[in-house]
């Protein structure tokens, strides 16, 4: 384990000087207590204290839109394509540093994307911690995301007037040294790192009514419940909350064809399980025909399905899905529902 | 942003030429497809092929043929979408685009020595055919084959001199009934594919029922299968769903924890009898 110590006094040359060697995102202000991640040229655009931004860091390994396919419809012929952009994505707090965990075990799972795996090793990840909650939304703890679990090549700290910051990777370490603004960090960091620790334990508590182990129980449990009908009389079907979720992955595949009608791509595009026809068939039959069903398989997608496959929770406890909702549908009432309706059947 | 070739991409498609096309119906089409170079498409029956038309799309459908049959294999498209539509208009020497095989299909290995149930409802025949021919043209590894149909008229049946032959078979049971017909000369079977279960003889202990129609078909094919007591394991059933990207990601196909495009689309009864959304 190796630390080293950023003056918060150097941060903006740090942002300047990672700048210049690679294209560098972060958490950027986009009014009222909104933010998302673009492209920043020096440390005053970073929003170094932000709320989960609108979209996550997903849509860097991830594209809402790829191309995966060239063809040339005359000639017969297809060639397979990625399209990635080198860069440094700084500023990745821990609920999006697992969302990236989930995309990473979906899409190495086989048959293997090579289109997620080669562009992920062309993204170097800096974390960042959550030293209190962000938002009343967050269900960070109960998912166990509220302190680092990996997944990034730097992870920064903020203390007092500097940042620590665990090099967790050779690429992270060749960040260090190549912007020289770093010095190994004494044991009053590491005192202050542990202090921050101590009081996120006392300040991070399961924000639901079950625990992180019950959690799976409960949703084996909750198919039939009553909960999903109280959701189908509320959601609107936007799709908003599937969008913005850091472990969402489902898409569809389109053809585009260009003006000379000839050659075009075939593209993958972000889809979302709560649009009707996501699940008809070309017969007609709909095997989730209402908005309560759709957001049952949501909720079954983040908790139950995932844990039976990778061993974890596809809900990293950033609040997304609640802040976006039109319906105001919030995760943690749902589940709070879940548990109450539970109760009553006893 | 910079792009770079890929050889190993699961999306990459074969240009696969159409050598044989036929109408079978009003709305159903048959393709022999041959893949560049010979190439065997070397697939399991019960798997299906992602089918593209360039600028248009592509559609999941199930390989009709019985791996026996090497060098070329059939699809039958049904045209209900715009994928399908198009590949309608398609005719012998032209190319579509060809993924694939994916998919688990039937356990043949399983299956050897075994008797069989085939339940064929409607299109369900087209990728049951596939299994059913590769136990024909393996007859003495298995033990024995019943073979029942059903459809909506007897001019929708599709396959229909490969079906009056299989009839013709001693070494296969073979029943077939229509849901109506107007004919009054029509001496076979009319009403529900239900109805012809009870009438066959059985050991239950050593049959596995191979089961393919539409989603409505099961429910009521799976209650006589079960009263037959044939284990929930020895039942198998080939499930239709949306498909996208055929390697168990886009997620339009998931069955609660499964994806039907990977972990099926057969599946025994016994995986499926708890998956509420799956029948």
């Amino acid at each position: 384990m190796q630390y080293q110590v950023l003056k918060k006094i150097n941060f903006n040359d740090f942002i300047a000087s990672l700048a210049k060697i690679e294209k560098v995102v972060a958490p950027v202000a986009r009014g009222y207590n909104t933010f998302s991640f673009q492209e920043v040229k020096n440390g005053q655009d970073v929003a170094v204290k932000y709320i989960p931004t609108i979209l996550p860091p997903k849509k860097y390994f991830f594209p809402q839109r790829e191309k995966l396919i060239e063809f040339n419809k005359n000639a017969g012929t297809f060639e397979a394509l990625l399209e990635y952009e080198k860069m440094v994505i700084f500023g990745v707090h821990t609920c999006d540093l697992a969302g990236v965990q989930c995309l990473n075990m979906v899409f190495s799972d086989k048959p293997k994307d090579i289109n997620y795996l080669v562009r992920k090793n062309k993204i170097i990840i800096i974390g960042l911690e959550c030293n209190e909650y962000c938002d009343q939304y967050a269900s960070c703890k109960v998912v166990d995301n509220h302190l680092p679990n990996g997944g990034y090549d730097l992870f920064f700290t903020e203390l007092n007037d500097s940042f620590i910051v665990h090099v967790n990777t050779i690429y992270g370490d060749e960040l260090i040294d190549k912007t020289r603004l770093f010095n190994p960090a004494e044991q009053i960091h590491l005192d202050q790192l542990e202090a921050v620790r101590q009081k996120k334990r006392e300040i991070f508590k399961e924000e639901v009514k079950v625990t992180h182990n019950d959690l799976a129980k409960l949703f084996d449990k909750s198919f039939d419940s009553k909960v999903w009908d109280d959701l189908d009389a509320r959601c609107v079907g936007c799709g908003n909350c599937t969008n913005v979720c850091p472990t969402c992955y489902c898409f569809d595949v389109l053809d585009n064809m260009n003006l000379d009608f000839n050659t075009g791509d075939r593209s993958r595009m972000w889809d979302s399980c709560q649009n009707e026809p996501f699940a008809k068939v070309a017969g007609g039959e709909n095997f989730r025909k209402t908005r309560g069903a759709r957001q049952r398989h949501r909720y079954f997608r983040k908790f139950k399905y995932p844990v039976e496959r990778y061993s974890r929770y596809f809900c990293t406890g950033c609040g997304r899905c609640t802040r976006t909702c039109m319906a105001k549908i919030s995760l943690k009432e749902t589940i709070n529902a879940l548990v109450d309706s539970k109760e009553e059947q006893k | 942003m910079k792009t770079a070739k890929l050889t190993d991409s699961e999306y990459l498609v074969k240009a696969g030429k159409i050598i044989r096309a036929r109408q079978m119906t009003k709305i159903e089409k048959l393709f022999e497809i041959s893949l560049p170079g010979g190439e065997s498409l070397d697939h399991e029956p019960g798997q299906f092929v992602m089918v593209s038309i360039p600028g248009v799309g592509e559609a999941p459908l199930s390989i009709s043929s019985s791996p026996t049959k090497r060098g070329s294999f059939e699809i039958v498209i049904r045209n209900v979408g715009k994928v399908t539509n198009a590949l309608h208009k398609f005719d012998t020497g032209d190319t579509v685009g060809i993924r694939g095989p994916f998919g688990k299909g039937f356990p043949v290995q399983i299956l050897e020595g075994n008797d069989l149930l085939f339940v064929a409802g409607g299109l369900g025949i087209v990728p049951l055919r596939s299994l059913i021919n590769f136990v024909i043209d393996n007859r003495r590894d298995f033990g024995k084959v019943t073979i029942l149909l059903g459809c909506k008229t007897p001019q929708d049946m599709l396959f229909g001199d490969e079906v009056d032959s299989w009839s013709k078979r001693l070494d296969v049971n073979f029943d077939i009934t229509v849901d109506r017909c107007e004919d009054p000369d029509y001496k076979g079977n009319i009403g529900l594919i239900t109805k012809l279960i009870p009438g066959v003889t059985l050991d239950p202990e050593r049959t596995f029922a191979a089961v393919i129609g539409p989603p409505v078909m099961y429910k009521f094919v799976l209650i006589e299968l079960l009263k037959k007591e044939i284990p929930e394991r020895q039942i198998l059933v080939s499930l239709e769903r949306h498909m996208k990207c055929g390697i168990g990601k886009c997620g339009h196909c998931q069955i609660q924890n499964y994806y039907c495009c990977k972990d099926g689309p057969v599946f025994t009864y016994e995986q499926i009898k708890d998956k509420k959304e799956a029948l």
